[in-house]
């Protein structure tokens, strides 16, 4: 599995939607229903699975699918 | 079955006092322990004595006002067991005096330790708790954190600190079936109340309605519900363990 699929599935797993809905457009908060908790939990899912620690200062940038396959795929 | 067989607790302050109380009632209910304080001997002595066929305790010496400290406790506690199901803030000191004789030091050295120290631990656990999706977070506050005490200004702002600290950590982690709730000791027989004179303890022992002093034990025996399956429902809430003193 690549790791773009990987960080697909895990945003699947943790937010429990359906992989079809985990497009690079979407936005985690309106699109795929995460809060606050949520976004902290997939971080820990990302360093436990990649090694990416993500500082709490790089949060807000990450408000998409796409923000964070390009995160996690740069910082690795 | 014991209350909390299988669980892992850590428990600070657990080298005298309550917190040996809390880390003995939690043994005889089955719970693996990590025990930590700042004197190791101390730690060792409490080990030994509670020591058992069945469950595995260890100790760490930490320092609970530096966050850092606290984050090697639970990283310890995860490598050692797997798994922290149970976090007891119970450490805490004391510098009684006056506000007017208050020196900084006083007051910073004991917010630090009691509060930042609680924080400190919620803040650590929450990670590992988040991922297993369950825990429980009891913090150790006191009835002066309610009602002041005279000679008491930084030790009685930080208790109600805990309080304030524990209701927002129960609100911000709810939906993810973490519980924090907090017990609130009155008169409570320990070392730090040996140095009160004799005659200070009757007055206060006149003003419990149960007309007694209580035991960690009895601190202890409300943890371990608190820490247990049998407390699923209760969150966000400060219990007294104080001989009926505030109603």
């Amino acid at each position: 599995m690549s790791d773009v699929e990987k960080i697909k599935q895990i945003i699947s797993k943790e937010l429990e939607i359906d992989e079809a809905e985990v497009v690079d457009s979407a936005s985690l908060v309106d699109d795929l229903g995460a809060d606050s908790l949520s976004v902290m939990e997939l971080m820990i899912a990302f360093d436990d699975e990649f090694g990416v620690e993500v500082p709490e200062e790089d949060y807000d940038k990450l408000l998409t699918v796409g923000d964070i396959v390009n995160y996690i795929t740069s910082n690795k | 079955m014991p209350l909390l067989k299988g669980k892992t607790a850590v428990i600070t302050g657990a080298s005298r006092g309550i917190g040996a109380d809390i880390a003995r009632k939690f043994a005889d209910e089955g719970a693996n322990l990590l025990i930590a304080a700042t004197n190791e001997s101390l730690l060792n002595q409490v080990k030994d004595e509670i020591e058992r066929a069945g469950i595995d305790i260890e100790f760490k010496t930490v320092d609970i006002s530096d966050s850092s400290s606290f984050s090697e406790l639970i990283k310890y506690a995860m490598e050692t067991f797997g798994a922290v199901d149970i976090l007891v803030n119970n450490a805490g000191i004391t510098r009684d005096k006056l506000i007017m004789a208050m020196k900084d030091e006083d007051w910073d050295t004991v917010l630090n330790v009691n509060l930042k120290g609680t924080f400190n631990g919620i803040k650590a656990v929450t990670r590992a708790m988040l991922k297993a999706k369950k825990g429980t977070i009891i913090n150790i506050t006191s009835v002066v954190g309610i009602t002041g005490n005279a000679g008491q200004a930084n030790y009685s702002a930080s208790k109600a600190g805990i309080i304030g600290l524990t209701k927002s950590a129960a609100k911000e982690l709810a939906s993810r079936n973490i519980r924090v709730n907090a017990i609130a000791p009155g008169y409570i027989e320990t070392d730090m109340t040996d140095s009160i004179s004799d005659i200070a303890r009757e007055n206060f022992i006149k003003n419990i309605p149960l007309g007694k002093s209580g035991t960690g034990s009895d601190v202890a025996n409300l943890a371990a519900f608190l820490a247990s399956e049998e407390s699923n429902y209760i969150t966000g809430q400060v219990i007294n363990v104080d001989g009926g003193l505030l109603m």
